[in-house]
């Protein structure tokens, strides 16, 4: 188990030579690779990096002021547009978040669906976020073409169910917006029936690569002291050798019905991270199968929440989930009126991204955009 | 042995080269827009005002009750009520909106006001191809541009529409029975009450 | 001559028949000046289909089509990409050394031109017979190298000026391999001149044709080389110096333009004469892969074998990403080194050992062990392999 680091002072890395002056380089906030609009103010020795400064809010948009001066439905399109990958995993924390609040129970029905959903979304996210770093990694696009490809066929899966590809705006305080539409299910178990042989083909593709091993193995270590510490969630902290998995840990929603397992890292580096989240990835696969085998009749939604007009009584709830970037709050103080007093997001991505400094450090400049995009961050979260 | 995961990648991606000739799956893109990908039902972009009939403005669902108004997230509908009233599907007096202006480059497509709406007035469509060269007003609709036939609707969204249409029609019928049996009531009453005492006639100059 | 000859020698016919109307003093220089507007007009023509066969060939890769909107099948895409680099602005640094700036491109693409001058692309069909042909390229070769670190020098930019110093020690440290590798072939053939070298090569044994590429020692050679070109002419694996994602831009940032064009097309052309070089070296040039299919003229098969090293090029292009710098020269000094010098020892035990199969066992036995011995080397001094991975409890 990782133990407290009473006083932690990231390591210094002194530059070769005396008198030798630094090279102070900004990468963006316009930068190919840098996953949206977002600052890193290096200064290298050469080619390693000394010092490394991330600056970001660029893509600030007051989403915590909004969801406190709009009601508590208004806020809930506004969920999606935080990780923007992921709209259902936002929209689910939030609900959890308000039914903690309400005390609202949510039907079998709308949780099979909340299920379903939420790991359909975990496939697509952790397909996306590899294309991605093989994309940086220079291999042309080719993979991250591929998980487009299965990610296309997710997304239109969401928009029959949701009617929006990506802002779904789909889960409710109580349970489910709408109706599943007919056939859907088949659809989805048709498409969890194909995700196999494409994971298969992007293993073929990329595990045994020796180019990636060279690039990534060893590159960007976190240690899992460290990592505990700094309140890294997700697969970054699994890949470190943690064993933290919400849906294990909180038993939200109905998860302990599914057997699944979660893999671990022993390096810590660019190169398990990238397995780890082939591997959740079939994990979730696995739910998926479990899971749409039993999806009960019956209602969608707690028949008595309300729609409009949702005026929980006050108090104050903390709720998590287990997203595909890592742990996904919301903690919500009620005083009674139809708006939140505090609303406040607990970004994964801006957690994930303190470690970045030490990650870097001693490291060549060409691996700091790697190691950036082995964080798998979206600047929707970071900067809210 | 050094290359072996370098090979299987190259035959691969050698294998959805030659796949990308044969078969569908490995050439997933339509040439937009000569070619387009069938629409999916449920979409969703941007709202309009559905009215019943062929005359928008006379056979308009939306009675101006504001709640659209004050549950969209962006607040990207303006409301102005009327000072008349005109019958709607039931027959009932009703006020309707003099001004109902959604911006378009504001609205989010959440579909909140389509939720909350009591009476089926507002819906969402599915045109996305709305770009103008007007940058100030041209994407501020107005009720005019924001009504659309029921018929329309039915084509857009069959399911829903046909789901619609079947609450309305029920909805008709209640209000159709209970005037009815409002009617017998009174008419009921009337026939069990004494004959209403003459008023005395008043004297001229008396 | 029967029509095949005719056929296969068409060009050269035409070549004399053209000096038949100059004066007997001026032939051999029209000669020369009619072979020098072949290449200019063929090469440059391959490059523009190389750069659509590229594009369309990269995107069926990845699920798509590539570019089809100009012209058929997007075939006459290069023609819009030309007159794009021609109509945008040309920009020069105001600190940077006019001189300099201007001469870079020029001097890639003049050198560049000058290598295809050895190059056999049919029977009789070469531009100077050179006996020292493959030394004459090589050095060559190297000036290209110079006018990269003119580009980066003269945009007085500290990332253009590193991204050139990059990308020329990336080049200088396979210079070492690419010479080494192809020096088994001139051993073999025991001449330098790239005629020679495809004349040795084109006689067949039944069917089957006596490309060096065929035996241990040739395939060895032959892979070598295509490695060391590739990091040579900057292509994916290789090509870092000019990676986008990369924080350093690389030697042509400040070029735009006309300028810009000169640069890749220089790029692509160097490309095709390591290519063709490669395919003179081992493919046996213009020589045909089996006997019966000699009918076929000599600079067909050239084209076809061109087109097969592009085919090959753009399909890794399509699939692996990119090493880092250090990984690269890492790679050139512990790896591609030891194997091109073993190489030649092969290379000379296979001479000594004479005819027989047991040269071909010895030989191929020696190069296998070394690759794997090298690359097991290669691999366990970073501590890389596949892992396998524990699940929680």
């Amino acid at each position: 188990m990782a133990t407290a680091l009473k006083s932690y002072r990231p390591p210094v890395i002194e530059p070769s030579e005396e008198g030798d002056e630094l090279l102070e380089v900004a990468m963006g906030p316009h930068h190919p690779s840098t996953h949206g609009v977002f600052r890193m103010d290096v200064a290298l020795d050469g080619e390693r990096v000394i010092r490394l400064k991330p600056v970001f809010g660029y893509l600030h948009r007051n989403h915590e002021k909004i969801a406190e001066t709009a009601s508590y439905l208004a806020a809930m399109p506004y969920t999606d547009r935080l990780d923007y990958f992921c709209s259902l995993t936002n929209n689910w924390a939030y609900a959890l978040a308000v039914e903690k609040l309400a005390g609202i129970e949510v039907p079998e029905r709308a949780e099979y669906i909340r299920v379903i959903t939420a790991e359909l979304t975990r496939v697509q996210n952790h397909a996306s976020a590899i294309g991605f770093l093989l994309q940086e990694m220079g291999a042309s696009g080719t993979p991250l073409m591929y998980a487009f490809r299965e990610r296309e066929k997710i997304l239109d899966l969401f928009e029959e169910l949701t009617g929006s590809r990506m802002m779904c705006n789909y889960m409710r305080f109580g349970g489910c917006r709408v109706e599943l539409p007919k056939g859907w299910l088949e659809r989805v178990r048709t498409l969890v029936d194909g995700l196999p042989k494409f994971l298969d083909e992007t293993e073929a593709l990329l595990t045994g690569n020796e180019i990636l091993m060279a690039r990534t193995q060893g590159v960007g270590v976190l240690k899992p002291d460290l990592a505990v510490n700094a309140g890294v969630t997700g697969p970054m902290l699994r890949a470190a050798g943690v064993n933290y998995d919400i849906r294990k840990v909180d038993h939200y929603g109905i998860y302990d019905r599914f057997k699944f397992r979660v893999p671990l890292g022993d390096h810590g580096d660019i190169y398990d991270r990238y397995m780890i989240r082939v591997l959740e990835a079939r994990e979730s696969i696995e739910i998926l199968k479990q899971a749409l085998k039993d999806v009960p009749a019956g209602p969608i939604m707690d028949p008595k929440s309300k729609i409009r007009g949702f005026r929980p009584k006050a108090g104050e709830a903390y709720g998590r989930i287990e997203a595909p970037k890592g742990e996904l709050g919301f903690y919500l103080i009620s005083d009674g009126t139809g708006n939140p007093y505090r609303y406040r997001v607990r970004p994964p991505s801006l957690i994930n991204l303190t470690v970045l400094e030490d990650m870097c450090l001693g490291q060549n400049v060409a691996d700091v955009v790697l190691i950036f995009g082995s964080v798998d961050i979206v600047l929707g979260e970071v900067d809210r | 042995m050094l290359g072996e995961g370098m090979l299987k990648g190259l035959a691969e991606t050698a294998k959805n080269f030659a796949g990308s000739f044969v078969s569908k799956e490995r050439l997933t893109t339509v040439q937009y827009p000569e070619e387009r990908i069938a629409p999916i039902e449920n979409t969703r972009d941007f709202p309009f005002l559905v009215y019943d009939g062929d005359d928008a403005m006379a056979g308009l669902r939306c009675v101006a009750c504001q709640i659209c108004e004050k549950e969209c997230p962006p607040k990207c509908i303006y409301i102005v009520k009327s000072t008349d009233k005109k019958p709607d599907f039931v027959g009932k007096m009703q006020i309707y909106p003099a001004r109902f202006d959604i911006d378009i480059s504001v609205c989010m497509s959440c579909q909140i006001c389509v939720e909350v709406c009591p009476f089926e007035a507002i819906k969402m469509d599915t045109e996305f191809e709305l770009s103008t060269t007007d940058r100030f007003g041209g994407l501020l609709y107005d009720r005019e541009q924001l009504s659309r036939s029921n018929e329309h609707y039915h084509k857009i969204h069959p399911t829903e529409a046909a789901e619609v249409d079947a609450r309305l029609a029920e909805e008709k019928a209640k209000a159709e029975a209970k005037a009815k049996a409002a009617a017998e009531a009174a008419a009921a009453k009337a026939a069990a009450a004494p004959a209403p005492k003459e008023a005395p006639a008043k004297e001229p100059g008396a | 001559m029967s029509l095949t000859a005719k056929l296969d020698q068409i060009f050269v016919l035409l070549q004399h028949w053209i000096s038949g109307f100059f004066p007997l003093w001026l032939q051999p220089a029209v000669g020369t000046i009619l072979a020098v507007i072949a290449i200019v007009a063929t090469f440059p023509g391959i490059f523009a289909v190389t750069t659509v066969l590229e594009r369309k060939g990269l995107g069926r890769m990845q699920n798509r089509l590539g570019p089809n909107r100009v012209g058929p099948l997007g075939l006459l895409q290069p023609v819009a990409d030309g007159i794009k680099s021609l109509t945008k602005e040309d920009i020069v640094p105001a600190s940077a050394d006019a001189v300099v700036h201007f001469l870079a491109p020029v001097v890639l693409v003049a050198a560049i031109f000058l290598g295809f001058a050895v190059l056999p692309v049919g029977r009789n069909m070469v531009l100077m017979n050179m006996d020292a042909g493959l030394l004459f390229f090589f050095a060559i070769g190297a000036s290209t190298e110079l006018s990269i670190f003119m580009a980066g020098w003269s945009s007085r930019n500290k990332y253009s000026l590193l991204g050139a110093m990059r990308a020329v020690a990336q080049m200088i440290s396979y210079e070492v391999p690419l010479l080494l590798s192809s020096v088994v072939a001139v051993m073999m053939t025991g001449s330098l001149s790239t005629v020679k070298i495809v004349e040795a090569q084109s006689g067949f044994t039944g069917i089957f044709p006596h490309w060096y590429v065929f035996t241990p020692w040739g395939f060895a050679g032959f892979v070598l080389f295509v490695i060391a070109a590739l990091a040579e002419t900057n292509r994916s694996p290789f090509d870092l110096p000019e990676g986008e994602s990369e924080l350093v831009a690389g030697y042509f940032t400040e070029y735009s333009g006309f300028k810009f064009a000169l640069f890749f097309l220089g790029e692509y052309l160097g490309m095709l004469s390591i290519a063709g070089f490669g395919i003179t070296l081992f493919l046996g040039g213009w020589g045909a892969p089996f006997s019966f299919l000699g009918f076929v003229p000599s600079w067909g098969w050239f084209f076809v074998k061109l087109f097969g090293a592009i085919a090959f090029f753009i399909w890794l292009r399509g699939t692996l990403p990119r090493l880092r710098q250090d990984q690269l020269m890492n790679f050139a000094w512990k790896f591609m080194l030891p194997m091109t010098l073993l190489n030649l020892l092969v290379a000379g035990a296979w001479r000594f050992l004479g005819e027989g199969w047991s040269r071909w066992v010895v030989c191929s036995a020696v190069l296998l062990l070394a690759y794997v011995l090298l690359g097991r080397v290669l691999m366990r001094k970073q501590n890389l392999g596949p892992r396998s991975y524990r699940y929680a409890d």
